[in-house]
């Protein structure tokens, strides 16, 4: 039997009186999950407590099959974190850093030396892998807690905000790396983000939270391949008339704005009719343009829509 | 696989038992400590002392030596005054003092290092308990300490019993438990102090400042609090004086205090509570904000 990769079982956590994380449920078995949420919605607390750095006030959650509060030892010794802010041993080389962080997750040292030389190439370091980390750049910082987080090669991966700071050929170096590991590795990966661009590059499935609790989790790939083209039509003239015509042709429409709207063409109706509407009602169509739903348009809809779960 | 390859790959190796894992930490600390110059001299001073001594106890059993000043053995013994008394005057307060400057030293930058760069996230999302991290950095003291005091200190105790036989053995003995007990116990205070005022200040050079704070400062307080309220209770604020204290009592010989050993035990008992739930609070992954 193959355990759920994380499951949340009415997980609640509570800082003093103040909640954090709202009776949170769900099973997630993707390869790669995108943790999505506006400021302080509860992703790193989330992330926290799955690593059992916070205890859950109520429920629980599993990871891989062992509970967060009663197997933590098992769980750290099957992921990988790469935290979001600064972490590094000052006065310590990137090579015995990660050494030394993959002897204490049970790699003995002539391995764990091997391993931490490869994780250092492996994310670009491999010249500058002996030179101090505190004197790294930022990048550089975050590929040495990219290094130190793969250099056990866990199951499962977290990482809190992985492209914080980078510039953009460093970004895209790091989700490159990332979607490198996700599809080479066996590895499962959770990326919490606020960047909405990061998570879907890399994610096949998204978890929104909002104000501690579930707004949305869905398939990013089902969901594009799920949503229908739609068409959305900038106009200038009497859009509502407009509307209404192209309603009687079967359309489903939406006005956006009075100059704006969006619309889905059943079979049979083309483009062309669209034009001798607007010629008939002398609209001018300024713009056209065939979209699907962006990961935006379904994070928007999750932080208006009313709270949901799974 | 070579690192030119440069792929991700898992690790599908044998690991190393987990209770045996905190003991990376001694050997990456030694590592950095000694590559001071300085710092290993003063650990080799450390070592020749009680080879020295070693020598003097030697001294009164050389014929050469007994001829010089036309004297036997028991003689010489009995000027020299080979007791429990010389070991502690003579072996254990040296070592305590030399203790003190070697966690002066390598203390306070045990724990702030990983502190001041959020470095705990790292550690405690690996298989690796808090409980497992403290013992980790203790560790390190604790065996560079006890290199440095009670195993020298049991290897002269033991060639003074070779020397002068099981009668003095007899008479002696409680040298031998107060140079082992009384180590440890200093040890693992200044284990645990220099452990928990680095983890509260997170700064090198401020944590080696509370050290003298809290080791010679409170003992000039101490004095004066004595002399002015006319008492000898305050010295229980003076913690290397309350170890001596204990100590002497482990040796059986009269303390430089009069504050009794059991309100030594109370004061030494209470400040390792304290610099326990010290660290209980801060050597925390994260510090959370409630």
């Amino acid at each position: 039997m193959s355990a759920a990769i994380i499951e949340l079982d009415d997980l609640s956590v509570r800082f003093g009186r103040r909640p954090i994380l709202n009776h949170l449920r769900g099973t997630f078995n993707g390869r790669s999950i995108g943790l999505l949420g506006p400021n302080g919605a509860g992703k790193t607390t989330l992330v926290h407590t799955l690593l059992g750095f916070h205890a859950p006030c109520a429920g629980t959650a599993r990871i891989l099959g062992y509970d967060v509060g009663k197997e933590q030892r098992a769980i750290r010794g099957l992921v990988g974190y790469m935290p979001e802010n600064d972490a590094f041993i000052a006065g310590m080389s990137a090579v015995r850093l990660v050494r030394l962080m993959a002897e204490i997750s049970g790699l003995p040292p002539r391995e764990a030396l091997e391993r931490a030389h490869e994780a250092l190439f492996y994310v670009g370091l491999g010249e500058a892998r002996y030179r101090r980390v505190e004197t790294y750049s930022l990048g550089m910082k975050q590929m040495v807690k990219l290094a130190q987080a793969i250099v056990h090669g866990p199951r499962l991966l977290f990482l809190d905000e992985p492209t914080n700071g980078l510039d953009p050929p460093h970004r895209r170096r790091m989700l490159d790396l990332i979607r490198e590991i996700k599809n080479g590795g066996g590895v499962h990966i959770m990326l919490s983000s606020h960047l909405l661009r990061d998570v879907e590059e890399v994610c096949d499935e998204v978890l929104i939270l909002r104000e501690g609790e579930i707004a949305t989790y869905c398939d990013l790939e089902a969901e594009r391949q799920a949503n229908r083209k739609f068409i959305e039509v900038e106009t200038l003239g009497d859009n509502a008339v407009f509307a209404e015509e192209i309603g009687r042709l079967g359309c489903e429409y939406a006005l956006l704005d009075p100059h704006k709207l969006k619309l889905v063409l059943p079979a049979g109706v083309e483009i062309r009719h669209l034009y001798r509407i607007a010629a008939d009602r002398a609209v001018q169509i300024r713009r056209l343009d065939y979209r699907r739903d962006s990961l935006q348009d379904i994070f928007l809809r999750a932080m208006e829509v009313g709270r949901g779960g799974l | 696989m070579a690192v030119y390859e440069r792929t991700y790959r898992r690790y599908e190796g044998p690991l190393t038992p987990e209770r045996r894992r905190f003991l990376a930490f001694p050997r990456y600390a030694f590592d950095e400590v000694f590559r001071s110059k300085l710092f290993l001299a003063f650990c080799v001073v450390c070592l020749l002392y009680p080879l020295v001594l070693a020598c003097i106890l030697y001294l009164p059993h050389n014929l050469g030596f007994l001829k010089l000043f036309n004297a036997d053995a028991e003689t010489m013994s009995q000027i020299f005054g080979f007791d429990a008394k010389f070991f502690f005057e003579w072996l254990m307060r040296p070592q305590m003092a030399m203790a003190f400057v070697v966690t002066f030293v390598v203390g306070p930058a045990l724990v702030t290092a990983d502190l001041r760069n959020n470095g705990l996230a790292l550690y405690f999302s690996r298989p690796l308990s808090r409980t497992e991290y403290v013992l980790g950095k203790v560790s390190i003291l604790v065996l560079l300490l006890s290199a440095l005091t009670w195993v020298p200190g049991l290897i002269v105790f033991g060639f003074q019993v070779y020397l002068e036989g099981t009668a003095w053995l007899r008479t002696n003995w409680r040298a031998g438990l107060g140079l082992f007990l009384g180590a440890w116990l200093w040890i693992l205070l200044l284990c645990l102090v220099s452990i928990a005022l680095s983890a509260y200040v997170k700064w090198k050079p401020v944590a080696r400042l509370s050290m003298i704070l809290v080791f010679i400062v409170t003992a000039g307080l101490a004095a004066v609090m004595n002399l002015q309220f006319r008492t000898e209770w305050a010295s229980v604020i003076n913690l290397s004086d309350m170890v001596h204290v204990i100590v002497a009592s482990l040796f059986g010989v009269p303390p430089s205090s009069l504050v009794p050993p059991w309100a030594a035990w109370m004061s030494v008992l209470a400040t390792c509570g304290a610099c326990v739930l010290l660290m209980a609070r801060k050597l925390r992954p994260y510090e959370v904000v409630r």
